[in-house]
């Protein structure tokens, strides 16, 4: 067939290069804070066990956080349950390590990992189940209705923390890290805990996962369209109610695991800490930009790393630190760093 | 005439407090080109997202190649073979247009000679084909938003102001695919405020004011009678 099509087809609109520094400014973030911390703190074995703990921090506040970004931007849902799925990974996987004490009390590597493992897997298949049930009993009813969205996640998450009280009792339940996990490695004079360095490297390895999820597979792209424009996804014949539940169980699976990371990273749990993590959280999803992963993974770092240097350099600054953080991003970018979800 | 591939009876479509869609009766022909035509605000947009599914109709029906799809949902409606380019053009613009296209192939991989097909209509998109889908000028992404209805064999496609804005060569390019689609034996719902490419593309049409159709006939009928076109329209002959 012969087209109408001009051969002089209109160039592609090149950006210019104030606006391609501007693009890549949240990526230039992380690393500026890190150089920041390093001539503020001035002791470098210091910094580096802040820098660790700062990443630590980040990568299991991310983890908790990419379901919800990804929740908010398919479906335009606010859910304030999120916590509980936090703190019900939390339970369930630390009773199956305390369970598994015989595995974990033992310093042999191989059983510590398997004991951890089983305990993930084990919070991240209720969480997920929990997740599935809670879209359909409390999210489906509410959906395209914000204030009524917050009503009754909020219930959801008061009644899940009252069903833990139920179940394990209303005490904060103290545990120990498996024995291999114990302990720190010194590296240029700083004592850096393993466990922190697991963290960092687990979620590092997370977000890869998820980048390659997200970017290389069809349902990624199902995805990524879908916090775009979810009316013309279905359009082109894609059930996205089904891939939003997907996603909604799939972030609950992974708020519980970040449940069961931070239990082990404080060795101590309570009902409350989702309540109390969600602040972080939500943070983290709106400086990155709402259903940006990408955006919610700088933002957990920036979280992390900024409230270790401030809680050291200034520790009275440390509680509002992640406050001025957030007002300074929005100021900068209103809708977030990375927003995906523009018109909304 | 034979069977009609769309065939809407007394369909009424609220939005919010709205009841925008009063009673439409609309046969689409199998093969060719439908022309939805009419002033602004009067329904079209409306009857569109009313086939797809957007809207769902508070009464009468929608049958689709002969099945009632008056309460399937929308991914449903695009399986059964209804393709739709919305006004806003409905582009994934944070993906590349290979990933735009890509997803438009629902069923399976993108078929390498419809993507041939494709390309030759819009040379652009082989251009472009690893760039950002947002950063495409307006013809361009207005190219992708009718490729990706035309990267499945689709029976009918509901096309929504595609030339809105463009300069002429784009808008003649679009035609030619237009065309070009239609000679494949598609049947196409185009609704079109250029009434020099009505005309051109136009087989059949069907005039709406106030939320149903007022007219429906032969597009030559139409065209040939301006009187007509001014009743029903407000067209003046500037508008040719």
């Amino acid at each position: 067939m012969t087209s109408a099509a001009p051969d002089h087809a209109p160039k592609y609109a090149q950006l210019s290069l104030p606006d391609r520094i501007g693009k890549a400014m949240p990526l230039l973030l992380v690393p500026l804070l890190v150089v920041f911390g390093f001539l503020s703190i001035g002791s470098t074995s210091s910094w580096l066990t802040l820098t660790v703990s700062g990443l630590a921090m980040g990568m299991m506040i991310f983890i908790m956080a990419s379901g919800l970004t990804l929740v908010f931007g398919l479906m335009d849902v606010i859910n304030f349950g999120h916590g509980a799925f936090i703190s019900v990974g939390a339970y369930v996987g630390i009773s199956a390590l305390l369970a598994l004490e015989s595995w974990t009390g033992v310093p042999s590597l191989l059983l510590n990992v398997a004991a951890v493992l089983a305990a993930v897997i084990a919070a991240m298949c209720v969480t997920g189940a929990l997740g599935w049930g809670f879209e359909r009993v409390i999210v489906r009813p509410v959906y395209g209705a914000h204030l009524k969205q917050i009503l009754v996640t909020v219930g959801g998450l008061i009644v899940i923390e009252q069903m833990i009280h139920v179940l394990w009792g209303p005490d904060e339940i103290y545990l120990t890290r498996p024995e291999t996990l114990k302990g720190a490695v010194t590296f240029a004079g700083a004592a850096i805990e393993k466990y922190r360095l697991l963290a960092v490297v687990f979620g590092l390895a997370l977000f890869v996962a998820m980048r390659l999820v997200l970017k290389r597979t069809k349902i990624g792209l199902i995805v990524r369209a879908g916090v775009q424009n979810g009316e013309m996804v279905e359009a082109l014949g894609y059930h996205l109610r089904l891939v939003f539940i997907g996603v909604f169980i799939a972030g609950s699976a992974l708020a519980g695991l970040g449940g069961v990371m931070w239990g082990l990273y404080q060795e101590v749990i309570t009902a409350g800490m989702g309540e109390e993590m969600m602040i972080l959280v939500f943070i983290v999803v709106i400086i990155g930009g709402l259903g940006s992963v990408e955006g919610a993974f700088i933002g957990a770092l920036l979280v992390g790393l900024l409230q270790n240097y401030i809680a050291f350099l200034e520790p009275k600054l440390a509680l509002i630190s992640n406050i001025a953080l957030m007002t300074a991003i929005l100021m900068w970018r209103p809708q977030g760093m990375m927003p995906v979800v523009k018109a909304k | 005439m034979s069977d009609p591939i769309l065939e809407l009876s007394g369909v009424h479509t609220d939005i919010a407090q709205y009841h925008i869609l009063q009673g439409v009766d609309l046969v689409v022909p199998r093969g060719g080109v439908t022309m939805l035509l009419g002033r602004n605000g009067v329904g079209k947009t409306t009857t569109l997202r009313t086939i797809i599914g957007h809207w769902q109709a508070k009464s009468g029906s929608l049958r689709f190649d002969g099945a009632d799809i008056t309460s399937l949902p929308t991914p449903a409606r695009a399986r059964a073979g209804i393709g739709f380019v919305p006004e806003d053009m409905g582009i994934f613009s944070d993906l590349t247009v290979e990933e735009n296209m890509i997803l438009a192939a629902a069923s399976g991989p993108l078929d390498p000679a419809r993507l041939d097909w494709i390309f030759a209509a819009f040379p652009p998109l082989r251009t472009f084909w690893r760039s950002e889908a947002g950063n495409l000028s307006g013809g361009q992404k207005q190219m992708l938003s009718i490729a990706r209805a035309m990267a499945e064999e689709r029976q009918l496609y509901l096309i929504d102001e595609p030339t809105k804005g463009l300069a002429p060569a784009i808008i003649s390019t679009m035609a030619g695919a237009l065309r070009d689609l239609k000679k494949k034996g598609a049947s196409i719902l185009l609704v079109e405020q250029n009434f020099s490419v009505a005309k051109a593309l136009g087989d059949t049409a069907a005039v709406m004011d106030d939320g149903r159709i007022v007219w429906a006939g032969q597009m030559a009928e139409l065209a040939g009678d301006a009187a007509l076109q001014e009743r029903l329209m407000g067209l003046t002959m500037e508008a040719h």
